[in-house]
């Protein structure tokens, strides 16, 4: 642009954004929105398909009664009002992935209004209010084929999978957040993450961002204060990771804010988002909006959700995560810091769990954030995918504490349990690993230690206690690790006689 | 032997009862077929070996003793509006020229399960937008008391199948009259059921919150008999109501017009039908009183806009039912040779597959739906329906049934309103509000005027009570005693 970059500092202190996030849920019920095809994910193309989803003529569709639920409960843990009475409309457009011409969608009688959801940044709260979620069905997929981009420009032809159409979304739209200042893109991704954790904790959708379950077209616009009018705003799509959401963001202010700074204006416009080269570009033109020509869809009756029906769905709702969090810091007496590690370490259900086995949550945590974390970071595999489970830990945390085994043989347990060998008793059994508890033995070895070093026991003979950890260290290494140390220190200092 | 002018209920009786075979009585509907079939166009596909091979089943299952369902043997047409499993389904447009369904609509379905025998699908108005079948794209079908004449439309291929005597039975569907204005045109009983009533499922939508399945015969009792196979619920149709099939049967089977409330509709009786029209709806009034029936003037003043209204929901729900015939998935494909994108595709498809009255009905919805016209045009529309659902209300508390020619005209010349849609969308003035509130109507004929055009006269009662349209028309057919030759 012959502008020089502006810096992301700069731009937000020049400019305040304003944010609108639309995260679109793909629901994990077993069937579609409108007919009884499966949702698996990853079918050969066109094997999950019906006359319904595929707008053959004269079929019809029948909403799916568990995405309905899904929807209300979904409303239910954001703090929305559940509509009594709420209706499906058409949005009437051309496309080759949609295989009636129009998406079967809700318009101005959503079944969610009015909801909130509270986030934090660096300790600060954040209320993001949320205008509505509604149910909708999702498209088919356009391949473009021989082409070099997989793009539509420069394809020879187009292929369309169905298995996608019909699959149940629902779309969740907040209002316009502002007031963020610099933190924004922060705030966006802390409210993405904790929906996505409240959508995990509800069991409704398998929210994965890299296989499109989860999707967030993010809108930013600028203003030059807070008091100013809305600035033109930009969308971007293709924010396919937690990451992105902020990356995206932050790269939109900065390129918003040097428009506006050169003296241009912002076009209101669809952009993408690209991971590779982490930049947004300009994709379809939003000049002139598109008229949907929405209206009620006339082959479905009203969803009608009875007071008792959302009663009952708001008393089985789970707690909310983030209640469970401030539950579980002060059950477990950790700090700030500690938590958020344990957070983002994705530890938190890991470590609950292996509590209420009876582990204590030092314990817990030192196994799961220490070796067990280590482990996952070399392999690559998610800690809770590891190859042991909470009861695992809570067993092998258990012997210690009992005085069967020391750390440094714990970890030998989870190399056995790791390696497909068994619980940790049978570990234990097969490996041998027995903590050497007898005094006989151990005298035997803490002698030999003495006489095969008596330069060092002189040394501690002589008051310089801290010496006998070289000794300690000779019968640990005798004993090949399985002694308890501690009780080795205390043999060592009495046979020579020291206290 | 000739079965052309046995009732539907007598042949069924006749089959079940091994006086004659069902091959018998396919094979003569068959031949009648081949015979006039020629002139009148009322059939796109005759399945002469499917008919006969369902024929020879049933005869079979007659013969091991198994227990044959209501129609069994019975032959039926089809509008080609339904999906036919393996039968090219049209629906009369060079769109679907070549479309074969892999599933059958719900009511082609319980066809086949009641033992009816599918003689093959008829000619009607595209995507039923029409009043006189000239809309078809595969040639109008011609009115058998005057083949100079339309037999009236969207499902004028029904409507003449039974009128000819080519089937007992015919299913059509009404959208805003096409049952109940052939039927009067052809001098058959043709019925559109309470909305929700009979199911959707597989029926090609032309505009869904109006359109509804119905039966074409000679006589109520026959169209009371193919009603009762075709409705009940059904779970693929959600607007399909769970409830039993009103006893339209028994109605027609014991009729009593005594003291039944006749409301006459005050609003569709006078200037704009014809002379001869309102002199046999008033005989067929008087015929009524004299045999008991009370005769009661009713007022519908919101009838006046019900054809705006009509002409404002149909087309913007159609624009929307038929943006899926894109060239994509199905149909006719027209264009592609490589060098066009999809869009041009759709667009040259489009215009090559769609005719000028389907093209305007999609503008017309298309405008009607536009952001910032929606107010004024589909949701002023919507409230002028709420109105004449009042309307209705308010007069089935001073009637029981209610009473309109069904139609302003007998059949007028072919080609004479091609040019003039509006005079052509008159024609369904006294039908469309019935399907504006969803209430179940019946037209059965009542004579015919002086060059020899049957009249019917329209009853129409309240949602889901289907039988009284039974009751008073088997009364009248009774009382007029005019047998439909012609």
């Amino acid at each position: 642009m012959g502008v020089p970059a502006m810096s992301y500092e700069q731009a937000v202190a020049d400019f305040d954004p304003v944010l609108g996030l639309e995260v679109h849920v793909e629901l994990n019920t077993e069937t579609k929105m409108f007919c009884g095809c499966p949702t698996t994910f990853g079918g050969q193309p066109n094997s999950q398909v019906c006359p319904v989803c595929l707008g053959m003529p004269g079929s019809l569709p029948v909403v799916n009664a568990v995405a309905v639920e899904s929807a209300i409960r979904i409303g239910l843990a954001l703090n929305c009002s559940i509509a009594p009475w709420s209706r499906f409309a058409r949005k009437n457009y051309f496309y080759p992935d949609m295989p009636k011409n129009y998406q079967i969608s809700q318009y101005d009688e959503p079944i969610c209004v009015d909801g909130y959801l509270d986030v934090e940044v660096d300790g600060q709260t954040y209320r993001i209010d949320i205008e509505r979620a509604h149910m909708e069905e999702d498209t088919g997929k356009s391949l473009h084929m021989g082409g070099a981009t997989g793009r539509i420009h420069g394809a020879d032809y187009s292929l369309v999978d169905y298995n996608r159409a019909g699959i149940p979304l629902i779309e969740i739209v907040t209002k316009p957040i502002t007031d963020t200042g610099a933190k924004a893109p922060e705030v966006a991704r802390a409210y993405v993450t904790a929906l996505r954790d409240i959508l995990r904790g509800l069991n409704v959708s398998d929210v994965r961002m890299e296989q499109g379950s989860l999707r967030c077209d993010a809108n930013v616009s600028l203003r030059p204060d807070r008091e100013a009018p809305f600035g033109t705003r930009t969308e971007t799509k293709n924010v396919n990771s937690l990451r992105s959401v902020e990356r995206a963001l932050r790269f939109e202010i900065e390129r918003q804010a040097q428009v506006l700074r050169a003296g241009g204006t912002i076009v209101q416009e669809t952009r993408h988002w690209h991971e590779d080269t982490a930049k947004t570009t300009a994709g379809r033109t939003k000049e002139e909006a598109e008229d949907y020509r929405y209206f009620p869809e006339p082959d479905l009756a009203p969803v009608a959700a009875s007071e008792e029906w959302v009663e009952q769905l708001r008393s089985s709702l789970p707690e909310p995560p983030a209640q469970q969090r401030a539950r579980l810091q002060q059950a477990w007496g950790f700090t700030d810091l500690e938590m958020r590690d344990v957070i983002n370490a994705d530890a938190l259900d890991l470590i609950e769990q292996t509590v209420a086995l009876g582990a204590s949550s030092a314990g817990a945590k030192k196994w799961w954030l220490g070796e067990l974390a280590r482990r996952s970071n070399d392999s690559g595999v998610p800690l809770a995918q590891l190859g042991i489970d909470p009861k695992g830990v809570a067993r092998i945390e258990s012997l210690i504490a009992e005085g069967a085994l020391n750390d440094k043989m714990g970890r030998q347990v989870i190399d056995g349990v790791l390696a497909g060998e068994g619980s940790p008793d049978e570990v234990v059994a097969v490996r041998g690993l027995v903590l050497v508890s007898d005094d006989g033995a151990l005298i035997v070895a803490v002698d030999a230690a003495i006489a095969q070093n008596s330069d060092v026991a002189d040394k501690v003979r002589s008051g310089k206690v801290a010496a006998v950890g070289a000794l300690v260290g000779a019968v640990m290494k005798a004993t090949r690790g399985q002694a308890d140390a501690g009780r080795v220190r205390e043999l060592l200092l009495e046979r020579l006689g020291v206290q | 032997m000739s079965f052309h002018y046995t009732s539907a209920v007598d042949l069924a009786d006749g089959i079940a009862t091994g006086e004659y075979s069902a091959r018998e009585v396919t094979t003569a509907f068959l031949d009648r077929i081949a015979e006039t079939d020629g002139e009148l166009n009322a059939f796109l596909l005759v399945d002469t070996a499917g008919a006969l091979a369902t024929a020879d089943a049933i005869d079979a299952a007659r013969a091991d003793g198994e227990a044959l369902g209501p129609l069994a043997g019975v032959p039926v047409a089809v509008k080609d509006v339904l999906a036919t499993r393996g039968l090219t389904t049209t629906c009369g447009s060079r769109m679907l020229e070549d479309w074969v369904p892999t599933y059958d609509a719900t009511v082609t379905a319980r066809l086949r399960e009641a033992g009816a025998v599918i003689v093959g699908k008829t000619n009607m108005d595209e995507f039923a937008m029409g009043s006189s079948t000239e809309n078809s794209a595969f040639g109008p079908t011609r009115n058998p008391w005057d083949t100079q004449r339309i037999p009236g439309g969207s499902s004028g291929g029904s409507a003449v199948a039974v009128a000819a005597r080519q089937t007992p039975l015919s299913l059509g569907t009404d959208t805003g009259g096409s049952i109940r204005q052939p039927a009067a045109m052809c001098g058959v009983v043709g019925v559109k059921p309470t909305y929700g009533g009979v199911s959707r499922y597989g029926l090609v939508a032309l505009a869904s919150s109006l359109d509804q399945v119905g039966p074409f015969a000679t006589t109520v009792t026959d169209a009371a008999l193919l009603h009762s196979v075709i409705g009940g619920h059904d779970p693929r149709d959600s607007t399909s109501i769970d409830a039993a099939v009103p006893p339209v049967l028994r109605a027609a089977r014991h009729a009593d017009i005594r003291g039944v409330r006749v409301g006459v509709v005050k609003q569709l009786t006078g200037d704009g039908f014809q002379p001869a029209v309102r002199g046999l709806f008033q005989q067929a009034l008087d015929a009524l009183a004299a045999a008991g029936a009370e005769i009661v003037e009713v007022d519908c003043p919101h009838f006046e806009y019900a054809l705006a209204a009509y002409y404002l929901i149909l087309p913007s729900e159609c624009s929307s039912n038929l943006a899926k015939f894109d060239s994509v998935r199905y149909g006719l494909r027209v264009g592609d040779d490589g060098s066009r994108s999809v869009e041009q595709v759709m667009s040259m498809t489009r215009e090559a597959g769609f005719g000028p009255e389907v093209k305007r009905r999609i503008m017309l919805g298309t405008y009607a739906l536009s952001s910032g016209y929606y107010d004024a045009y589909y949701g002023q529309a919507q409230k002028v329906r709420t109105l004449i659902a009042r309307d209705f209300a308010d007069a089935f508390h001073d009637a029981d049934v209610l009473a309109t020619p069904t139609a302003p005209t007998t059949a007028f010349p072919l080609g004479e309103k091609v040019d003039d849609p509006l005079s052509m969308y008159l024609q369904d003035i006294a039908t469309i509000p019935a399907n504006l509130a969803g209430v179940p109507a019946m037209s059965v004929p009542i004579g015919q005027d002086e060059s020899g055009l049957p009249v019917g006269l329209q009853f129409m009662a309240p949602a889901m009570k289907d039988e009284r349209l039974y009751n008073a028309g088997a009364a009248l057919e009774a009382l007029i005693g005019w047998e439909s030759r012609p």
